[in-house]
């Protein structure tokens, strides 16, 4: 966790440093506030990773020595088939060619992502079937 | 249904059944990584496949001077299609949607991707966008033509009216979700979902490449949704951000759209400079040289790429010159050392020039001559002296060729056995290197030329007096050529198909994980894993007995005696001593 967190922490040092450096040089806003958002987002996601990799043992890979037998057990859940994605992605799809074909397409359109949301909800607290 | 996938455990692990949809709906509904993966990859060849038929439309019109083969028109919306379909939607999503959506999580021992129905929304709505763009060949007044950098105020609707332009502008959008989505996918499934053992810097290079890429995929993506909406705005909602008749901007648009524009050069570089890297070691039968140095070297080239947009920009008059020069100058050092370390990994090594490794090779080739005059480039005097040339033409198309097709078919070469338990037939591999080789410098070395000689890019005619037909005929040639090398790439695999050749789980003798699994591997991947105690663990399982071979990449990457001698054991934990983190 700790490698993962200094990697993310470096991505806000670095852009810290241009954006500081350019703010002072360049002649131009826009650009400074690209470099101040990169910053950020670097440093929050890297920011929680070091607060837990101090407050938590090493997980089985993060250690050079661990053995399979360390990290056994349940991994996580992982849905093997769903149809959800494919109609939030149709509908999305139709949504965003309603507004050069005619926005009649945001009627079906809007009725798919909605019913996506509500399937994909509904599957993950079941455990997830078709 | 959920499968709670188990951690396997060396020889002790049940195979649990899987049943599933067949078919369409197994197509549909599928959320297994490598089923998606091979969806991205199929589509974005689609994708190549067209823009090269347009690309050779585009050599055929500038054959010969004053050319009416094609409209002026017509001409621009083919390179503007061209360009877009070429980066937005093969080069990218080849990398990050196909390659490393199969392969990134067999490389770090996972069973599948972290958010397997993220992934499957990605995919679709990359598929969405990539017919939302191709729309615009259908509609009224033809595909977009301002370029596949839609610089405004060109693009604003009363210099690009119709709908086609709007459909490009919601296709990139669309794609840039997908894209965004499976940036995050690959990010969390190397922070979570590794194998133990399997530390940070025992990932294989590949692997790290798509995490840096997957950061700057993060980085750029959302700026360039961003310049999108507002476009859209621009052209339809009445603001005026990009225009002067306002009191916009239009650099503001140069300076949004190029600081997504140069990271994204490198998001499709960096997944290619992987494969190189995963493949060059397989064929010299060494470990890597330098494993630390490249892990760095990756990095830097993402950190300074993202502060070099306005090199693009140096013409506007309103960017800071000597900053921007200096970063994109400062490129060139990461490079070269990566450079440094291929060769380092090839000295005294047992070459097996398979068409992977001649694939790799030519990359080296292709991307040191892009690379070197991307340096003169960097340079304001020289860049104000080709800006919108044929040299910067020949500049970007080698680079790309480079990354995209010679190490992206190097790595399609390379996994290919991997995702379909058979050969491809090595005689039409070389063909394919050879007739693409010829082709890609017949095509490119005369518009370093012509680029000097002072031919603009994006015009569709040329006067007969300036001399400039002969070398653009080569060049026209030349891209014949590279599209007929494409058709033994196809023979091959149709005959691969119809008559397979057996290619067992492991046929290079590969390093990383992926070669562990069966081919093609089975759901959830892994029916057992090897101990992992370096960044070699399946040729240390393979070979216990390998000498360790001692030389500046041992010394660098801190690895001291670690390779292959105690690995082959289960028990082997303190292999490595010289592993610290």
């Amino acid at each position: 966790m700790r490698i993962e967190a200094l990697f993310l922490l470096g991505v806000a040092a670095f852009f810290g440093v241009v954006g500081l450096f350019y703010w002072f040089t360049a002649y131009e806003q826009g650009g400074f506030v690209m470099l101040v958002g990169t910053t950020i987002l670097g440093f929050l996601p890297g920011s929680y990773y070091l607060w837990w990799s101090l407050r938590m043992k090493p997980r089985p890979e993060d250690r050079t020595d661990a053995t399979l037998e360390d990290g056994a057990g349940v991994i996580g859940a992982f849905p093997s088939s769903s149809i959800w994605p494919f109609v939030l992605g149709m509908g999305l799809f139709l949504m965003v060619l309603s507004i050069v074909f005619g926005l009649w397409l945001i009627a079906p359109g809007a009725a798919l992502v909605v019913s996506a949301v509500i399937g994909v909800t509904v599957e993950s607290r079941r455990g997830g079937t078709i | 249904m959920t499968v709670l996938a188990d951690r396997p455990v060396t020889h002790e692990h049940e195979h649990e059944h899987h049943e599933g949809p067949t078919g369409l709906l197994k197509w549909l509904t599928s959320t297994d990584h490598k089923l998606i993966g091979m969806n991205y990859m199929v589509t974005s060849l689609i994708m190549f496949f067209l823009a090269g038929i347009m690309a050779l439309l585009l050599r055929t019109q500038l054959s010969s001077p004053s050319s009416s083969f094609l409209s002026f028109q017509q001409y621009n919306a083919l390179f503007t299609m061209h360009g877009s379909l070429m980066l937005y939607l093969f080069a990218g999503p080849f990398a990050f949607g196909g390659l490393a959506n199969y392969i990134l999580p067999l490389q770090v021992g996972a069973p599948d991707m972290a958010f397997p129905r993220l992934n499957a929304l990605s995919y679709w709505l990359y598929l969405g966008g990539s017919i939302t763009m191709l729309l615009g060949f259908l509609v009224a007044g033809g595909a977009a033509a301002y370029g596949w950098v839609a610089y405004a105020p060109l693009s604003l609707v009363q210099y690009s009216p119709g709908s086609a332009p709007d459909l490009w502008i919601l296709g990139i959008a669309l794609t840039g979700f997908s894209a965004i989505f499976t940036a995050v996918n690959l990010v969390t499934t190397t922070f979570y979902l590794r194998a133990p053992g399997m530390t940070m810097f025992r990932l294989p290079i590949f692997t790290w490449n798509m995490l840096v890429t997957a950061i700057l995929i993060l980085i750029a993506f959302p700026i360039l949704t961003a310049a999108m909406v507002l476009l859209f705005a621009d052209r339809h909602f009445g603001t005026h951000i990009y225009s002067t008749a306002g009191g916009g901007v239009p650099v503001l648009y140069q300076n949004l759209f190029w600081f997504f524009g140069h990271p994204e050069v490198y998001i499709l570089a960096l997944p290619y400079f992987g494969i190189v890297t995963d493949v060059i070691p397989v064929f010299s039968k060494k470990p890597l040289f330098g494993y630390k140095g490249m892990v760095f070297a990756t990095m830097a080239i993402a950190a300074l790429s993202t502060g070099v947009w306005a090199h693009h920009m140096f013409t506007t008059g309103v960017v800071l010159l000597p900053f921007f020069s200096l970063l994109s100058l400062l490129i060139a050092v990461p490079t070269g050392i990566k450079f440094f370390n291929w060769i380092g990994t090839m000295w005294r090594g047992q070459l097996t020039f398979t068409t992977p490794m001649l694939f790799c090779i030519g990359f080296l080739f292709a991307f040191l001559m892009g690379g070197l005059t991307g340096v003169m480039l960097a340079s304001p005097p020289i860049d104000f002296a080709t800006h919108d040339t044929y040299f910067v033409v020949a500049h970007f198309h080698q680079v790309l060729f480079g990354t995209a097709v010679y190490a992206g078919f190097a790595g399609l070469y390379y996994w290919y056995p991997k995702f379909f338990g058979r050969m491809y037939r090595e005689w039409m591999g070389k063909t394919h290197f050879w007739l693409l080789t010829i082709g890609f410098w017949a095509t490119f070395i005369p518009q370093y030329i012509l680029g000097l000689w002072g031919m603009p890019r994006r015009v569709a005619s040329y006067p007969a007096n300036l001399g400039w037909q002969a070398l653009n005929v080569v060049s026209t040639i030349g891209a014949y050529v590279i599209g007929i090398s494409f058709v033994f790439l196809l023979v091959n695999l149709w005959v691969s198909w119809r008559k397979p050749i057996p290619a067992g789980d492991n046929p290079w003798d590969a390093h990383t994980l992926e070669w562990f699994a069966a081919s093609p591997p089975v759901h959830h991947n892994f029916e057992r894993l090897p101990p992992i105690r370096s960044e070699r663990p399946v040729w240390d399982y393979n070979h216990p007995d390998a000498r360790t071979i001692t030389h500046g990449g041992a010394a660098s990457n801190g690895h001291g005696n670690g390779h292959g001698q105690l690995a082959g054991t289960a028990t082997g934990v303190g292999a490595d001593t010289g592993d610290k983190e």
